[in-house]
């Protein structure tokens, strides 16, 4: 036995396809056309794989803001944000978000991954409770595994579910924290969150709703499944990403507590990284500006979705259960959907492979995430790069 | 309260559908590496384990569950 033998299924993996002429886990962007296209492991491709659900990466504002904060504040802030990496960029954004989200009190981090993970490992300790929905991100369980809360699963979506559980805990509610995503990631599925926010209701404790995929995409102002269900005070905490809608890089947690001006000094993944570039905070506010300024972009959004959604349908192909900018198509056997994928990117598309465990089931997943920025007839292209590989096995 | 027996034998129902085939359940059965039960497996058995005897069952006792015999012990402790 070694420390390197629990690593060797993985390896087995990379073997198998390596020896398949295959890289998923790896392909490489070579160069970016637009935010739709690019040039990946040397095929020139329609990305519809990126998260990038507004388009927003080559936005001339986006990047006019970018340059000149690396202009005048260099090209990293060197520092946590609880030392000297707190620039007044920081400070703005966190304040444009508090508004934006018309919540008290926000916190930036480096990375969406901080952001849910220090949330979820600070918010609930030893001798409290987390229930979580069991398809809940792995920056959750991280999260809530390294906080030493007694962590419990609802089954994924099931409101009937989390009753019984909360039910089961007694007194202990009032130490419990429940977690939910708006839109999972996998199968772009919404939380059934009006429902969800009438069991705490019910029974109490707290509400942390990651909204890192539903950010820009749903509510009246774009602020997510929480807005668009109209459930937004029962909601205690929002966290989320810079990363998708918004283009850059980074985390968030919005909130009306003021407790969470202490707990802020309270999460590790907070405190002990450095905090986010100049370049990656300008970009992140002016997309966040932009999103409230171009509301047609949720529209170019939700048609590209449905028209993806409806032609990958109408081949056949077992689709998400429901429409979204994030459109999954399930493959039974993990050889077919590498080879799907492999066919599927020479054919120029690119789309993410994801197998078990990643995959919320035992099955693969080609999965495709739309842009705002894509026109109908890439799209099209998407679609008919499909019918080639299911047409041809 | 259930004791020990009760949830041992309530484990083997549970297990038989997951379990692969020809494999003779008892307690020293290994989960993972000898039933060839998925991380996923693992959580939807505790899952009916909980809806079973109507109790919260935290994932945090997974490290220490190897075999059958394990879990019936954690069980037990959970709800004494």
């Amino acid at each position: 036995m070694s420390l390197f033998d629990k690593f060797q299924p993985i390896a087995d993996i990379q073997a198998e396809l390596q020896a398949l002429g295959v890289m998923p886990f790896g392909a490489v962007t070579e160069k970016l056309l637009s935010p739709t296209e690019a040039i990946v492991d040397g095929h020139k491709v329609i990305l519809a794989g990126t998260n990038n659900y507004l388009g927003l990466t080559f936005d001339p504002e986006c990047l006019e803001a970018a340059k000149k904060a690396i202009d005048e504040l260099g090209t990293g802030t060197t520092g946590s944000r609880m030392a000297n990496g707190t620039f007044a960029g920081h400070v703005a954004l966190e304040k444009e978000l508090a508004e934006f989200f018309d919540r008290k009190h926000s916190i930036v981090f480096s990375t969406g991954y901080a952001a849910t993970m220090g949330m979820g490992s600070t918010l609930a300790g030893p001798g409290d409770v987390i229930v979580l929905d069991a398809d809940s991100h792995a920056s959750i369980y991280d999260g809530v595994r390294l906080g030493g809360a007694d962590v419990i699963r609802f089954r994924h979506n099931d409101p009937a579910d989390l009753d019984k559980r909360l039910r089961r805990l007694g007194d202990r509610i009032d130490n419990t924290l429940i977690i939910v995503e708006g839109i999972y990631s996998m199968m772009g599925d919404q939380a059934p969150l009006a429902e969800i926010a009438a069991v705490k209701r019910k029974y109490g404790g707290l509400l942390l709703v990651d909204e890192a995929h539903s950010l820009g995409m749903l509510g009246d102002h774009g602020r997510g499944v929480a807005e668009a269900a109209g459930v937004e005070d029962d909601v205690d905490f929002v966290v989320g990403t810079f990363s998708k809608s918004l283009g850059a890089i980074g985390g968030y947690c919005v909130s009306n507590h003021d407790a969470l001006n202490a707990i802020r000094f309270a999460i590790r993944s907070y405190i002990f990284t450095a905090s986010p570039s100049p370049s990656v905070i300008a970009s992140t506010r002016a997309a966040l500006r932009l999103m409230q300024e171009r509301p047609y972009l949720r529209e170019q959004l939700w048609d590209n979705a449905q028209r993806l959604y409806d032609g990958l349908k109408a081949l056949g192909l077992q689709v998400s259960p429901e429409v979204s900018p994030v459109v999954a198509v399930t493959i039974k056997e993990r050889n077919q959907a590498i080879d799907w994928w492999n066919r599927l990117l020479q054919l120029g598309a690119y789309v993410n492979l994801v197998m078990p465990p990643a995959s919320p089931t035992d099955n693969s997943l080609l999965r495709c995430s739309v842009s705002a920025a894509h026109s109908p007839e890439q799209i099209d292209r998407i679609i008919e790069a499909f019918a080639t590989v299911k047409n041809a096995p | 309260m259930p004791d020990y027996n009760e949830y041992l034998e309530r484990i083997f129902d549970v297990l038989k559908p997951f379990a692969k085939q020809g494999i003779l359940l008892n307690e020293e059965s290994e989960l993972v590496t000898e039933l060839g039960l998925t991380s996923l497996q693992v959580m939807e058995l505790i899952e009916q384990l909980e809806d079973h005897f109507d109790m919260s069952i935290p994932l945090n006792i997974l490290p220490d569950v190897r075999t059958v015999h394990d879990l019936a012990l954690a069980l037990e402790k959970l709800n004494p």
